[in-house]
Order: C-alpha cells, then sequence, then structure tokens
C-alpha cells in the first residue's frame, strides 16, 4: 500500500514535469503551427539562468527572471529568425529552431562549462513535506506539483477568458480580421513564442536543481516532450496534460513490475530463448513512451485530443 | 613576391611543427564530451593532462619528448568512438586512452586490432584506464590492450569481502546500469554474494538504462518496498548522483556499495545526509594513508586550489608513469616495442607496488574499501568537492589476493 502509494506521488510529480515542459511546446505550436525544436534548450537555459540568477541574486528572484530572460530570447529568435523564414514554410521554420538547438548547448559548453554545475533546491524548501508510513515526501516535489497545476489553470483562463487571449486566438484563424480591426498579428505571434519559451524556462528553473543542471538535459528531454505533444494530440493543452501524467504513471509503475516477456510467453505455454525471456517490464520502463507514441500514430494519428492530423 | 614568400613561411611553419610533432608523443583521450557523461569525460581529458604535465615537468620521455594529449568525443557511442579512433590515428596518434564505457572500450579493441593488422607499421596502442567489464581482458583480451583500473570482479570480490564481514546485512538489492559494465557489476555481486554469504538474500536485481532516467524515485520506492539494507551498485556519473538525490529525497538510507561514489556530484548531492551510509571500492582515494599518496595530493591541492581541478582517480597517473617508463625502457615509442616492455612491468606507485600482468594486460594494484566520513583531520584528512566530508579507509586488499584466473589466449605480434 505504502509502495503504491508512493509510486502514485512519484508518477504524478514526474508527469506534471512533463506536463511543465511541454506546455510551452503545445501553445508554440497550437497558436504559430510552429514545432519548436528547441524548446528543450530554453528549458536548459531556464536552469542555467536559474543558477546564475540565484548565485547572484537567491533562488525567489530566480524564479522571476530566469523565465522573462528566456522569454526575451525566445522573442528575438521569433522577431529575427522565425519571422523571417515563415515565408519559406514550416520546413525552414523547422530547421531553424533544430539549428538553434545546437547552437544554445555549444553556447551552454562555452560559458558554464560541460561538468553540471552547483544549482541547488533553496533552503526554504529543502524539507519533508509529509510522511507516507515510513517514507519521507520532499517538499520541493510538492512545490513542483503546486507549480503544474497554476501553469495549466494560468493558461487556459488566459487562453479562454482574457482579451489578449481572445485576441491570439482569433490571430490564428482570421489573422485578417484581427488586423482590421488594429490588432498587431505579427508581435501577437512574437508574444506567443515568448510565452511559450517562458515557460520552458520556468521548468528549467525548477526541473534544474531537482535534477542536474548540465549541458545534456536538453537532449535528456528533448524526445520526452514530444512524444507527450504528439501522444496528446498536437497543440492540445488539455491533451498535453493527461498525455503527461498518463507518461508518468506508465512510466513509473512499470519500474514496480517485474513481469517478464518469459512469463507472458508461458502464459501461452511458448518457449522464448532465455535472452529474451529475462527482460522484465522494469526494464523496458523508459521505452514505453515511445511505444505508446506509436501505437497512438498508428491508431489515432491525430493523438488524443488533437484537432487536427499531424 | 610577398605570397611565395607567405606560402614558403607558412610551409616551413607546417614542417617545423610537423618535426617537433614527430618527436612528442601525442595521446589521444576518446570519451564523452557531449551528452550526459560529458562531466565525467571532461574530468577525464583534464586527468590525462595533469598526468602528462607532471610527466613532462620532469623532462618527458626519450630524453626530451614530451607527452601531448589530444581530446576527442566519443559521445558514449562505440560507433562515434570508432570514428574518433580514425581522426586520431590520421593525427598520427600512436597512443590512445579511454575511461568511460566499456561498450565502448570493446568497439575500441576491435578497431585497434584490425586497424594493427592492416598498418604493422603504424600500430596503436589502447590505454584503458576505466572501462572495467572482465570481458575485456578475458575473452576479448589483446596485445594492444592495457587496463590499469581494476576490473570489475576484482572490485567485487573486495566489495562483497566487506560485505561478508557486516553481520548485519541481510537484505541486498543490486541497481546497474543496463549494459556490458552494469550486467557484468550485477552477475559478479549475486554470484560472489551468495557464495560469501549464503544467509544474505537478495531481494531485487534491477537494470535501468544508461544515462537516460532522470528521476530515480520510482526506483527508489521499488528498493524501500523490498525491504533492502544495502545496496549494491556500479552506477557512475548523473546516473549515480540522480540516485543517490533520490534516494536521500525518500528518507531511503541503505548501506550504498558502490564503485564510483567519490566524485563528480554525488558527495554535494549527499551532503552530511549519506555520512556513514555510503561506501566505494577503489583504486585509490584522497585518505589511502600511504605516505606517498598524501605527500602527492598535499602537493595536488596546494597547486590547484579550485573544487573544479579536484582529481578522482590515480588510474591516469598510474597509466602514463608506466607508458613513460616502459617507453625509456624499450627506448622506442613504437606501440608494439612499449607493450612488450610494458608486460610484466612493476612500479612503485602512489599506494604500493603495481604490476602489469603479462597474460591478459591487466594491472595488478591494492584495492580500497572507504566510507564517506566528516572529516576528522587524522584518517580523513581530504575531503571530496569542498563538502567538508571524505573517504575513510577500512580495509586495503593487497594486489596479490586481487588476482583472477583468466581465460585470455593472447596473440602476441
Amino acid at each position: 500500500m505504502e509502495f503504491f502509494l508512493v509510486q502514485l506521488l512519484n508518477g504524478l510529480a514526474y508527469g506534471l514535469l512533463l506536463f511543465m515542459l511541454s506546455s510551452g511546446l503545445t501553445l508554440i505550436f497550437s497558436m504559430m503551427g510552429v514545432l519548436n525544436f528547441a524548446h528543450a534548450s530554453f528549458y536548459m537555459l531556464g536552469a542555467y539562468f536559474a543558477y546564475q540568477c540565484s548565485k547572484w541574486l537567491g533562488f525567489w528572484p530566480a524564479l522571476v527572471v530566469a523565465p522573462l530572460l528566456v522569454a526575451g530570447i525566445g522573442a528575438l529568435v521569433e522577431r529575427f529568425g522565425l519571422r523571417t523564414v515563415h515565408k519559406f514554410g514550416h520546413v525552414a521554420e523547422l530547421l531553424l529552431t533544430f539549428g538553434l538547438a545546437y547552437v544554445i548547448e555549444e553556447i551552454v559548453h562555452l560559458v558554464w562549462g560541460r561538468a553540471a554545475v552547483d544549482y541547488q533546491i533553496p533552503e526554504a524548501l529543502n524539507f519533508t513535506a509529509f510522511h507516507i508510513l515510513t517514507s519521507s515526501y520532499p517538499a520541493y516535489r510538492v512545490f513542483m506539483m503546486a507549480i503544474s497545476i497554476a501553469m495549466l489553470i494560468g493558461l487556459y483562463l488566459g487562453l479562454t477568458r482574457t482579451r489578449v487571449g481572445l485576441v491570439i486566438q482569433a490571430s490564428l484563424t482570421h489573422p485578417e480580421m484581427v488586423e482590421a480591426l488594429g490588432h498587431n498579428v505579427p508581435r501577437v505571434f512574437m508574444l506567443v513564442f515568448a510565452a511559450g519559451a517562458a515557460l520552458a524556462g520556468l521548468a528549467g528553473v525548477i526541473g534544474g536543481n531537482a535534477f542536474v543542471t548540465e549541458p545534456g538535459m536538453a537532449a535528456a528531454v528533448g524526445s520526452i516532450v514530444f512524444v507527450v505533444v504528439v501522444f496528446g494530440g498536437m497543440g492540445s493543452l488539455l491533451g498535453a496534460f493527461i498525455a503527461s501524467l498518463l507518461i508518468g504513471m506508465v512510466q513509473t509503475f512499470s519500474v514496480g513490475i517485474d513481469y517478464s516477456i518469459g512469463d507472458l510467453a508461458g502464459l501461452f505455454g511458448a518457449q522464448i530463448p532465455e535472452q529474451f525471456a529475462s527482460i522484465t517490464l522494469a526494464r523496458m520502463a523508459p521505452m514505453l513512451p515511445y511505444l505508446l507514441m506509436v501505437m497512438m500514430l498508428v491508431m489515432r494519428p491525430k493523438g488524443l485530443m488533437g484537432t487536427r492530423e499531424t | 613576391m610577398k605570397r611565395t614568400l607567405m606560402a614558403a613561411l607558412v610551409c616551413a611553419g607546417v614542417i617545423s611543427t610537423g618535426a617537433l610533432a614527430a618527436d612528442n608523443v601525442k595521446i589521444a583521450v576518446i570519451d564523452p564530451l557531449s551528452g550526459p557523461f560529458a562531466n565525467v569525460g571532461e574530468a577525464m581529458v583534464r586527468h590525462v593532462q595533469l598526468a602528462a604535465d607532471a610527466i613532462n615537468a620532469r623532462g618527458g620521455v626519450l630524453g626530451g619528448a614530451k607527452f601531448e594529449v589530444i581530446a576527442f568525443d566519443s559521445k558514449s557511442n562505440p560507433q562515434e568512438a570508432q570514428n574518433a579512433l580514425k581522426q586520431a590515428v590520421d593525427k598520427g596518434v600512436r597512443y590512445i586512452n579511454q575511461t568511460n564505457g566499456s561498450n565502448v572500450a570493446a568497439a575500441l579493441i576491435d578497431a585497434v586490432n584490425k586497424h594493427n593488422e592492416r598498418n604493422p607499421d603504424k600500430t596503436v596502442m589502447f590505454l584503458n584506464t576505466g572501462a572495467v567489464d572482465p570481458a575485456l581482458t578475458n575473452d576479448k583480451c589483446s596485445f594492444w590492450h592495457f587496463r590499469f583500473d581494476a576490473d570489475a570482479d576484482m572490485k567485487m570480490s573486495a566489495l562483497t569481502d566487506a560485505m561478508a564481514k557486516n553481520k548485519s546485512i541481510k537484505k541486498v538489492y543490486l541497481l546497474n546500469q543496463d549494459y556490458a559494465f552494469g550486467q557484468a557489476v550485477a552477475k559478479a555481486g549475486k554470484a560472489m554474494l551468495t557464495k560469501k554469504r549464503p544467509d544474505v538474500e537478495i531481494v531485487g536485481d534491477e537494470l535501468h538504462p544508461l544515462g537516460k532516467v532522470k528521476d530515480f524515485a520510482p526506483y527508489v520506492a521499488k528498493m524501500k518496498a523490498a525491504g533492502a539494507d544495502s545496496v549494491i551498485t556500479g552506477n557512475w556519473g548523473n546516473d549515480m548522483t540522480l540516485l543517490i538525490k533520490a534516494a536521500r529525497d525518500a528518507g531511503f538510507k541503505p548501506m550504498f556499495y558502490t564503485y564510483y561514489a567519490g566524485g563528480l556530484g554525488t558527495p554535494p548531492a549527499l551532503g552530511d545526509a549519506g555520512i556513514g551510509h555510503l561506501k566505494q571500492v577503489t583504486q585509490w582515494h584522497a585518505n589511502v594513508g600511504t605516505d606517498k599518496a598524501t605527500k602527492h595530493y598535499e602537493a595536488y591541492r596546494a597547486k590547484y586550489k579550485d573544487t573544479k581541478d579536484d582529481f578522482y582517480f590515480s588510474t591516469h597517473f598510474l597509466a602514463l608513469e608506466m607508458l613513460a617508463k616502459a617507453i625509456d625502457a624499450a627506448k622506442s615509442a613504437e606501440p608494439a616495442k612499449v607493450g612488450k616492455a610494458l608486460e610484466g612491468l612493476k612500479i612503485e606507485g602512489d599506494t604500493g607496488e603495481v604490476s602489469m600482468r603479462a597474460d591478459n594486460h591487466q594491472l595488478v594494484q591494492p584495492l580500497f574499501i572507504s566510507t564517506y566520513s566528516k572529516v576528522d583531520g587524522k584518517d580523513v584528512k581530504f575531503d571530496v568537492e569542498r563538502t567538508g566530508n571524505g573517504f575513510k579507509s577500512d580495509d586495503r586488499v593487497e594486489g596479490s589476493e586481487t588476482v583472477m584466473p583468466t581465460t585470455c589466449k593472447m596473440q602476441r605480434p
């Protein structure tokens, strides 16, 4: 029972972190149709900026400053990069962000080196939040979850209940009309891209010290966020949320299951070589999200809650 | 006229550096400089450079030739490492060094063997300072490969000896990386422990993907649910740091028996929480206590004050020291001759006498079991990564006790 509860919380925490990472990507994709390959790099930049700011100013200012800095970089990328290549179509945009990911990684190498930096959880949050029987649960994870849920609610309300959100949505479907009404549509797109980058930056501030802040961190999460977005349905915020939780749970719970391929074959009375038979579900855990993505693409190409074909 | 002069100058420059480089002994370090283990790879390059600097400072080899270190990115990938080897050979490198990844090492041995068969006049030697899959000096052994770290079985033998003495151990969990080395650790750990302590229950034997797990909390919850009081792990780099972080967060405090707890982010991640709960088996640590080791490390710390310059392994010093001695003994930097000089070579290392086995090219050296403890100025003189905590020697296992039988059938040129 204790094991189940702890794993449930772990899965929830991991899922919410995935959502934090993928929400910005979904936002940018759904509003602008740009699949941003540099998204995970913005996450990494958020972590490094937060490390630097927390050294100078402390963690709490960093929580605000780092995402804003990342948003600024995002805005510049949109204004001087994406907007220029936009007329050449989506492939050009995709290639631009793809190249950008490498550029950012190299810049991080140059500025902060290849080794991990010492970015630690702030003392104020470094305590045990509660106990589940004999297991303790750290406060920082609770903090992570709270931020992620706040992100979901904030984004949802912002897009559907505010004037800005309405203008953004209208810019996507009826750009000429919105422009005719006196709104600056390119600037709206720039702000959306900056906001998406800021969300990734915020995830970096929080994920960077929970795990490790090092130059490989972008590559490590880069693929999984795409799984979340594709699985949840390209451009659907709610879809991404459900997909994040699902993937978090699947990955966490499968670690705890020692059921092997041999056991499965045994059910059907089949004999398979020991080399395969000994592979347990736990050992396959990290592969399962990708398997889920492939299955989803085969069976329902637009994803869980997507509105258009990928 | 001006252009010809320029061209002539450039040519002269190329020729003169070419001539100089021919005198120097180039060592290519092929380790991950990007990806999840880039931090480890970078540290390894620094270690080799430090070892080379020390030898160059006292005059180098063959009466004046210097060691020249060139770094190549293996990307933790066997294929990429083989490409790096080709690049290195094109640059005139005859000695390669690699530390991280037994899968990478196995690919490099294959590639070096093939290269040397095809180019008997340009042979390459492989100095292995950390890929510890036992197969590399057994079934896959090669004349061109020398290993200066103790292999996974030798270390496990020392580790399980220490575990056998600790009667409070009842339930052991094995968590390792899913590749050649991690599997070797798991296999040896299980086999040796059941032999030395039949009363101990092995409550889990888990493999996780190499360098891909971000959150070890699910694994920690599973170990806890299994009731483990001790964990054996060969994890290194971020896989070690993240595991320790997750265990600390969950309040899970078993005794960790590890191969690589001694540096690169693990002690800071653990802080004081791990005191007395973390053991490692190594061929060296800062507090081994021999006069030579203490003096060497003291001089080192006086010279390099920054945390980022800390060194964790003496293997690279040992490897280059022995290479220098073998080159001088062979009076040549030709790998075939140096290889023969290395076989059976003995030197006085920081921790005592070490010798290179001729039958499988495995270095025989003392091993140490140590525990993560507070610095007390006596047993624990030096801390790691400025944490105020360091490693305290529990046991010294003499080299002769670690010698394992080998299946190697060495083919000599």
